[in-house]
């Protein structure tokens, strides 16, 4: 028992911290300017990222799809297999994993090394709330901009699919986009994007906390990064599983 | 042991200990109105977190704090805040945040806690950075100053706010003698000047010397020795004899 009595003190206070920031985020003054500046840090700057490998992830998908259904004689299918596995799983999955390694290191480390270098003791001793300028934008922009880097990467996938399969077919562009989205519900596309959003929440909340409560000096700063990558990643891979079985529960048509 | 009226900062049998260390124990002191208070002793015993204590980054396990009439340790945020505006801190690494650039280092809090349109923090931001002789740097990053020049910097933000009270935690250390005389000057400047009550921790007894008007000698914790230079020469206390001898 003593051995699960530390985790769960941790996990308890990392949702307490995640609690916090979002009640701070509706007590004045509503930092608007630091909550812009975190989403062009987290949003912006992983948009290239993002694009890049979703594109990358679509043109290889779609060269091993079509060397197995070419089997079956079922190469058309090719655009809607594309898209359903993009916008219900690698999209969001994918996109969170990057996220959480480039965005949550960053976090780790920015702001265990300005606890080492009295940074935030510096913000306290100005009655500024450090919490509030220095966490809530973090977590706030994390969980806006993971949804909208996920429709990046879904439709950067797409395309990356549609040069292979066009350098191979010579499929027509609308054509694909037409295969893609016929057997498309809405139902297929918002639930597991919005589900980002949760990863986004995971992402600012962990890495925050790692980073703002660490007190292991200048040491501390790679450790916080480090850490802030394989738990965020390890809990959105756990997140991903279980807000599946969740989406499936309230949206039923989905589990096709 | 005071009721605050005519102190800007006392300390009352104040004790903090870390994980059941013993940091400081049952220390009291007081610091009027445009005095200087210099805070002498060997590493770890203390001075920092004295510091920390008088600006409630640290609460004390036993005793009591006041800032001027305010009794700190039964403070809530709201009015924490209120007191801590009435003082500066100078870190010992000056603490800029490294994402702003020095006028951003300084304007963020006017433009916070004040209230001061763009065109009055600028006006206050560049009449603070010319005293410190730093306002051709003010689109520098910190990254880009030199340790004297952060230190100076590190100043500047403390008294942009114009506090009754400043901290300093080791103004000098990693200064040569040129620039830290050139901070102690500051201090001077604005003790003379703006009548602000200073408290410096400090390994520089040549600058203490120069700045302080009373000086408080801690060792493993405890008070050891408070009064004038010329008091502390005559104390009892070997380790503060010792301190004090250069």
């Amino acid at each position: 028992m003593s051995g699960l009595a530390n985790p769960l003190e941790i996990a308890g206070e990392v949702s307490r911290f995640g609690l916090g920031a979002v009640t701070d985020l509706f007590r004045r003054p509503f930092e608007g300017d630091q909550i812009l500046r975190q989403l062009a840090e987290v949003g912006s700057k992983s948009l290239p990222l993002v694009v890049a490998s979703g594109f990358a992830l679509g043109a290889v998908l779609t060269l091993h799809t079509r060397s197995t259904l070419v089997t079956f004689g079922a190469t058309a299918w090719i655009p809607t297999v594309q898209a359903l596995a993009f916008f219900l799983e690698i999209g969001p999955l994918v996109t969170g994993l990057l996220v959480a390694g480039r965005v949550g290191s960053g976090i780790g480390a920015v702001l265990s090394n300005m606890r080492a270098t009295e940074q935030i003791d510096a913000l306290e001793s100005l009655s500024i709330d450090s919490f509030k300028f220095l966490v809530v934008p973090r977590v706030v922009a994390c969980t806006l901009a993971l949804p909208l880097l996920t429709l990046f990467l879904d439709f950067s996938g797409l395309l990356g699919g549609f040069l292979s399969e066009y350098a191979t077919s010579r499929l027509s562009f609308q054509l694909y986009i037409y295969q893609s989205f016929s057997s498309f519900q809405w139902s297929n596309f918002y639930p597991p994007t919005l589900k980002t959003a949760v990863f986004g929440f995971t992402i600012g909340t962990v890495s925050s906390f790692l980073g703002y409560t660490t007190n292991e000096g200048a040491q501390g700063v790679g450790r916080a990064a480090t850490r802030s990558v394989v738990i965020s990643s390890l809990l959105i891979i756990l997140l991903d599983v279980l807000l599946i079985k969740f989406i499936f529960f309230i949206f039923p048509e989905t589990a096709l | 042991m005071t009721d605050g009226a005519a102190t800007a900062v006392a300390f009352d049998q104040v004790s903090k200990s870390f994980g059941g260390k013993p940091v400081l124990r049952d220390v009291t002191f007081d610091v009027r109105p445009s005095e200087a208070l210099c805070i002498l002793g060997r590493s770890g015993t203390g001075k920092s977190v004295t510091l920390k204590l008088i600006i409630s980054l640290l609460k004390p396990d036993r005793g009591k704090i006041w800032i001027e009439q305010d009794e700190i340790t039964r403070l809530g945020t709201e009015e924490l805040s209120r007191v801590r505006r009435k003082m500066g801190f100078l870190f010992q690494d000056a603490a800029l945040f490294d994402s702003l650039t020095l006028y951003e280092n300084l304007a963020l809090p006017l433009m916070r806690l004040t209230g001061k349109s763009p065109e009055e923090a600028d006006f206050l931001v560049d009449r603070v950075l010319r005293q410190v002789r730093l306002d051709c740097d003010k689109r520098k990053m910190p990254s880009e100053l030199s340790g004297g020049m952060r230190k100076r910097a590190g100043l500047a933000r403390a008294l942009v706010l114009e506090p009754r009270i400043l901290l300093a935690d080791e103004p000098s250390s990693g200064l040569d003698r040129i620039t830290a005389s050139e901070i102690d000057e500051l201090l001077l400047i604005q003790k003379a000047e703006r009548k602000t009550a200073l408290i410096i921790v400090t390994h520089d007894v040549r600058g203490a010397r120069r700045v302080g008007d009373r000086i408080a000698i801690l060792d493993q914790g405890k008070l050891v020795a408070y009064g004038t230079f010329a008091e502390v020469e005559q104390s009892q206390n070997e380790v503060a004899r010792k301190l004090v001898a250069e």
